[in-house]
């Protein structure tokens, strides 16, 4: 009965890995794709048998948010601003990847701390712990712009996975308007990148610090 | 009964040198090419064994025991090793995984110590590659197999081999698919397969088994080779044994499906070997690392998924 719910939990865990071992971009992108798909997938999951059709309507929406249209979004910002493909990490993979396996037992340490959530599930909690921290690192960690929007997607993507173990039936309402904001958030961060690397011929935010005039 | 417990010590014995064989088969294949015959590796074995060993003048016994030492302690690890749920090794007690662990670290050790002994400069390189890699290959190795010991509570292989089945998979199903792949990387870098090291280079300056046990040669070599097979059975079985561990079925469809897993393995290895490249040095600590977060990654899940 969870084994399906226990797969998808342990591939974002896994696509989180592959994310902060990755040096290319295009990659990047596209496992955070995939994650978004596993994320969409999740709340039919949780709810098993019994799906009901707003859920499996917005488990729809959010694969098609994003997992399409955000990297579509992402993809298009790299072609016109025609950057590097390469990450430019201020930490390198292998240490990333040490860092994400701290994190993973910091995730779990942090869980086992908390004691007031309602045990709907034993492993969305410190799933969706995890999926923050790899957000907030990818954010910290890199210097390209577009890999703070990835960082920045795995980040809500950990806080929806929060919700749900806070919560299963989130009005579809709320869920709604936070997939809305964040299309509006991903499009107009597109433009601001296309608009940062028109105006410095580059977007590596390290050298954002000084005013041009 | 006595049949079964000498099972997986025979056949380690026995039929290790044809994986190696199935290997090269499986590679020829994709080159398009017929291959050397399945039986080759005994040929090279026997071969080998015929000749006279030569030693360097600058070489002591280290570079002499080495390989014997090596050996020795291969055959110990092997008689560790059980064949699914069907036949338990033939000894085995509580804690016999650490001994697994240590022995090939023991032949590792050895293999370096003579390969040092030489002096040459090429094989030092090759020595401080095997021991960097191996050192987190080891971690990896153990937290997965601490990660096993965890799910069936027990601390001996046969038993754990024994107790894990399709509950086990219905219960933390992810967690042992995360296992067999960390072992899987495990036993593709230990053994010094692709994408860490190839070994059909012979003249290359990034190997690493190969360019440790150039100055060995005649009885000597034939041990290390026969040694490096008997390594890919005992780290392939281990594979093999958390793969099959979710069919059901008694003693002989275990054994058959241990069997048809081990050849299996072998072919896989050889698709590895055709469709990748090796990895550059700098990128194999990363992909070693990966293993390492998988095995982290299965024993934390193991302790959620049994709580």
């Amino acid at each position: 009965m969870t084994l399906p719910l226990d797969t998808i939990l342990v591939t974002v865990i896994l696509t989180c890995f592959l994310i902060m071992g990755t040096t290319r971009l295009l990659t990047a992108i596209r496992i955070s794709a995939i994650q978004g798909i596993c994320i969409g997938l999740l709340p039919v999951a949780a709810s098993g048998a019994h799906t009901s059709i707003r859920v499996a309507l917005l488990g729809l929406v959010i694969i098609v948010l994003k997992g399409f249209a955000f990297p579509r979004l992402l993809k298009r910002a790299i072609r016109e601003s025609s950057t590097s493909t390469e990450m430019m990490p201020f930490v390198g993979s292998t240490a990333s990847i040490v860092t994400g396996i701290l994190a993973l037992i910091v995730a779990f340490w942090i869980d086992s701390r908390m004691e007031f959530l309602p045990g709907s599930h034993s492993l969305v909690a410190p799933v969706a712990f995890f999926t923050i921290i790899t957000g907030l690192f990818m954010i910290v960690a890199r210097k390209l712009a577009i890999t703070q929007v990835v960082g920045y997607l795995i980040l809500e993507n950990g806080i929806y996975v929060f919700g749900l173990a806070i919560a299963l039936e989130v009005p579809i309402i709320v869920e709604l308007g936070v997939l809305l904001d964040m299309f509006v958030a991903v499009f107009v961060m597109g433009i601001a990148i296309f608009r940062i690397n028109r105006e410095f011929n580059h977007m590596d935010s390290d050298q954002l610090r000084n005013l041009k005039g | 009964m006595n049949a079964l417990r000498i099972l997986p010590i025979l056949s380690g014995l026995l039929l290790a040198p044809l994986l190696l064989g199935i290997v090269n088969r499986t590679k020829a294949r994709f080159g398009g090419r017929r291959g050397q015959p399945l039986l080759q590796a005994y040929f090279d074995l026997l071969k080998l064994l015929h000749k006279g060993a030569v030693y360097s003048r600058t070489t002591t016994w280290i570079f002499r025991a080495g390989p014997s030492i090596g050996l020795a302690a291969t055959l110990v690890a092997l008689t560790l090793i059980p064949i699914g749920r069907g036949a338990p090794s033939a000894m085995h007690f509580t804690g016999d995984l650490f001994l697994l662990a240590y022995c090939l670290g023991l032949v590792r050790f050895f293999t370096v110590l003579a390969a040092l002994d030489t002096g040459s400069a090429f094989e030092g390189m090759g020595a401080s590659r095997e021991v960097q890699f191996s050192a987190l290959a080891e971690p990896a190795l153990l937290i997965a197999l601490a990660a096993l010991a965890r799910l069936s509570g027990h601390l001996s292989l046969s038993d754990i081999t024994a107790s894990i089945g399709v509950t086990s998979w219905e219960v933390a199903g992810p967690a042992l698919a995360l296992i067999a792949l960390a072992l899987f990387v495990v036993f593709l870098s230990e053994n010094s397969r692709i994408p860490v090291d190839d070994p059909n280079t012979h003249l290359e300056l990034t190997m690493i088994h190969e360019v440790m046990i150039l100055d060995h040669s005649g009885p000597d070599l034939a041990f290390i080779e026969y040694g490096a097979a008997l390594k890919f059975w005992i780290l392939g079985s281990l594979v093999v044994n958390v793969g099959i561990s979710g069919l059901g079925g008694g003693t002989w469809v275990s054994i058959a499906a241990f069997f048809a897993g081990m050849f299996g393995l072998a072919v896989g290895v050889g698709v590895v070997e055709s469709t990748m490249a090796r990895y550059r040095l700098l990128k194999v600590p990363r992909m070693l690392w990966v293993a390492v977060a998988l095995s982290v990654l299965s024993f934390t899940l193991i302790g959620r998924f049994t709580a």
